[in-house]
C-alpha cells in the first residue's frame, strides 16, 4: 500500500496499535488502520469477531486498552472524546434506540444539543425527514413506529447532524427483506449524494458490494484482509476468509442488449447472458457465486444444456476447502468455481486441463454501478 | 357500623361547613408533606441518578443504604431527629423542635431514600445502549442526564407518588418532632391519633375519610399526568 506518501489530511481516522480488552479477554488487535476521507469502509466478519468493538473504538465511544486514534491527524486524547470532536461524528446502532417522544424531537435532539438556530434545526429536520420519506411521521410517537420506520428515523437523525464521519453498526438488521431492500436503496443513494466518510459493520455481502469502496474482513479481532470488494470477494487471502465471505466472482461490465428480461452483458470481452431488466449500456457489477458454476470436460454433449452460459477455459490453480475444492479457471475472464473433491477426482482434473464452465443466466446477481 | 356512617356524615358536614380548624389541619398536612416531597425530589433524584449511572468502589454499599432507608420506620427517624433538634442536642440552637420545620426535616429523611431508590431503579432499567446513543448524538453530560430522566419520567412519577404517600400518611415522626400542638403542628394523621385516643371515633373517622380523599386527589393528579398518552 502506498499510503505513506499521502498526507495525514487524506485520512479521516487513523488507528495504530489498537487493542481492546473486554472481560479480561483481548477482543481486538489492530496494528494499523486508516479510514480515508470520503470513503465507505465496510467491516465484515463472523459473530463475535470484534466488528462492533472496532466500530465503537473508531467512533470514540469505547476507550481502547492501548493504542491511539487520530482524527484528521490530530490526537483524540487519552480520555473520552471531547464534546467538540464527538459532534463531528454520528453513530447509527443496530437497534434504532429512539427516545420516547415524537419523531421530530428525536431527529432534532442532537441539533438542539448543538444549540443551532431554530430555523437551521427546522430546515435540517425537514430536509432529512423528507429524504427518508418520513415527513408524515414527524408528530408521531417514536414507540408507535414500525421497525422499518424506526430505522428511517434513526438514519435521518444521524444524517441531520451532517457528520464528518458516519458510523453504522448493522443498521438494517431485524427488518423483513423487502423493507431492508428499500432502506438499503435509500441509504445507498443518500451516501452517494453526501459523500460522507462512512464506516459500516454488516454481515450482508450484497450490502458490502453495493456501497463499499473498501472492505475489511475481521476475524478473531484481527484484520485478515482489507481491499476493494472485488479483491476481497474474488481473491480471499486464505481459506478462512474465503469460507467466511463465501467467495465468488465479481466482474465489471456493461449491458449490450436486453430483450424480454434476458440481457447480454459484455465482461472483459466475453459475452454473458444474464436475467435482468436493465437497459443497454448500463454499467454493471456482476456477482457470480462460486457454488453456481459447474465444471465439465469438453464433449459433444456438453453444448446441450439449459445453462445459458458456457465458457471454455483452462484450470489455473486449485486449493481445497474442507470436502470441496476451489478451482481457478481462465476463460478469457478469471472465474473461481467450488466443486466437490469427489468430482475433482473423478474428472481427473489438473492444472492446465481444458474445461467448460457453465452457469445459468439467473445465477448471476447484478448491481448497477455507481 | 353506625360509628362509621356517623363519621362519614361528619366528614361531609366538616367539608360543607368549611370547618376552620379542619381546613387548617388539612392545609398544614399538605404544606408539610408537599414541601418534604419537593425537597426529597431535590435530594433523591440526583442521588438515585448518580447511583444508577456511575460505577465506583463501594457503590453497592450506598445502594443498600438507600434500600434500607426506603424501609426506615418513621418513629426511628422521629427519634433521631428529636435527639438532634432537642434543646441540648447538636442542632438545638436552631429552635426547630415542635415546629412544622422539624416535621419537614423528619419527613424529608423518610421520603428521600424512597425517591432515590425509585429513581435508581428507573434509571437502571433504561437500555444501556440508549446512553451510548445519546452520547453519540453529541450531547453534554447535563443534557444526557436530563434526556435519561425524561426517558424514565413514568417510573419517576411513581417515585413522587411513593414519596408523597409515605410522608402524608406517616404519624410517628410527626408526633415526636411536631408534638401535635393544636393550631401549630397538628396534621391529619396526628389529629386522627389524638381524636381516637380521646374516644372521638366519629371525628377520627371523618378526618380519616378526608385524609384518604386528599391522598387520592393528589395521586389521581399524578396518575393522570403519568398515564397521559402524549407526555413530552
Amino acid at each position: 500500500m502506498n499510503q505513506s506518501v499521502l498526507t495525514a489530511s487524506n485520512f479521516a481516522l487513523e488507528a495504530s496499535n489498537l487493542s481492546t480488552i473486554l472481560g479480561g479477554k483481548k477482543v481486538l488487535e489492530i496494528p494499523s488502520l486508516q479510514v480515508r476521507t470520503n470513503e465507505v469502509l465496510v467491516i465484515i466478519g463472523p459473530n463475535g469477531s470484534g466488528k462492533t468493538t472496532l466500530l465503537l473504538s473508531l467512533a470514540l465511544l469505547l476507550k481502547p486498552a492501548s493504542g491511539s486514534i487520530l482524527y484528521k491527524g490530530h490526537s483524540t486524547g487519552t480520555n473520552s472524546a471531547t464534546l467538540g470532536l464527538r459532534r463531528k461524528l454520528a453513530v447509527v446502532f443496530q437497534e434504532p434506540l429512539l427516545l420516547n417522544t415524537t419523531v421530530l424531537n428525536n431527529v432534532t435532539l442532537g441539533l438542539r444539543a448543538r444549540k443551532l438556530s431554530t430555523e437551521e434545526i427546522k430546515s435540517r429536520a425537514q430536509k432529512w425527514l423528507k429524504r427518508f420519506s418520513i415527513t408524515a411521521l414527524a408528530q408521531r410517537q417514536a414507540k408507535a413506529l414500525s421497525g422499518g420506520e424506526a430505522k428511517r428515523v434513526s438514519l435521518a437523525r444521524a444524517f441531520a447532524l451532517e457528520p464528518e464521519v458516519l458510523f453504522l453498526d448493522e443498521p438494517f438488521n431485524g427488518v423483513d427483506s423487502p423493507t431492508r431492500q428499500a432502506l438499503m436503496e435509500d441509504f445507498g443513494s443518500v451516501l452517494r449524494e453526501t459523500n460522507v466518510t462512512t464506516v459500516m459493520v454488516t454481515h450482508d455481502r450484497n450490502e458490502a458490494l453495493m456501497i463499499a469502496h473498501r472492505v475489511i474482513v475481521l476475524i478473531d479481532g484481527h484484520i485478515r484482509q482489507i481491499g476493494t470488494p472485488s479483491e476481497v470477494f474474488s481473491n480471499p487471502v486464505d481459506e478462512e476468509v474465503a469460507s467466511f465471505v463465501e467467495a465468488g466472482n465479481i466482474m465489471h461490465g456493461a449491458i449490450i442488449s436486453q430483450t424480454e428480461g434476458l440481457a447480454v452483458v459484455d465482461v472483459g470481452g466475453q459475452q454473458l447472458e444474464v436475467v435482468s431488466e436493465l437497459s443497454a449500456e448500463t454499467k454493471i457489477t456482476i456477482f457470480l457465486h462460486d457454488d453456481d458454476i459447474t465444471l465439465s470436460l469438453p464433449s459433444p454433449q456438453a453444448r446441450f444444456s439449459s445453462a445459458r452460459n458456457q465458457l471454455i477455459g483452462k484450470v489455473v490453480k486449485f486449493f481445497p476447502i474442507g470436502s470441496q475444492i476451489r478451482v481457478s479457471v481462465d476463460c478469457g475472464i478469471p472465474l473461481v468455481a467450488l466443486i466437490t473433491r469427489r468430482s475433482w477426482e473423478e474428472m481427473g482434473l489438473t492444472v492446465g486441463e481444458t474445461i467448460i464452465a457453465s452457469f445459468k443466466a439467473s445465477a448471476i446477481h447484478i448491481i448497477r454501478q455507481r | 357500623m353506625g360509628i362509621i356512617f356517623d363519621g362519614i356524615k361528619q366528614a361531609f358536614l366538616l367539608l360543607i361547613h368549611g370547618d376552620r380548624q379542619m381546613l387548617q389541619i388539612a392545609s398544614l398536612s399538605l404544606v408539610v408533606s408537599g414541601t418534604a416531597t419537593a425537597l426529597s425530589l431535590i435530594i433523591g433524584v440526583p442521588l438515585g441518578t448518580w447511583l444508577g449511572l456511575t460505577k465506583f468502589p463501594g457503590r453497592r454499599i450506598f445502594v443498600s443504604l438507600v434500600n434500607t432507608g426506603m424501609g426506615a420506620p418513621p418513629v426511628v427517624v422521629g427519634l433521631i431527629v428529636s435527639i438532634f433538634l432537642w434543646r441540648n442536642g447538636p442542632l438545638g440552637i436552631l429552635h426547630l423542635m415542635y415546629s412544622p420545620g422539624a416535621m419537614i426535616i423528619a419527613q424529608v429523611i423518610i421520603a428521600f431514600p424512597i425517591v432515590a431508590g425509585f429513581t435508581l431503579a428507573a434509571v437502571q432499567q433504561l437500555d444501556p445502549k440508549l446512553r451510548l446513543q445519546i452520547t453519540a448524538l453529541g450531547v453534554s453530560k447535563i443534557q444526557m442526564v436530563w434526556q435519561l430522566l425524561l426517558e424514565a419520567r413514568l417510573p419517576l412519577l411513581a417515585a413522587v407518588m411513593a414519596g408523597f404517600g409515605a410522608v402524608i400518611s406517616e404519624v410517628g415522626a410527626s408526633m415526636m418532632v411536631g408534638g401535635n400542638i393544636t393550631g401549630q403542628t397538628r396534621v391529619m394523621t396526628t389529629a386522627i391519633v389524638g381524636e381516637n385516643s380521646k374516644g372521638n371515633f366519629s371525628l377520627a373517622i371523618a378526618l380519616s375519610v378526608i385524609l384518604l380523599a386528599l391522598v387520592y386527589l393528589v395521586t389521581l393528579g399524578l396518575t393522570l399526568i403519568q398515564q397521559r398518552n402524549k407526555v413530552r
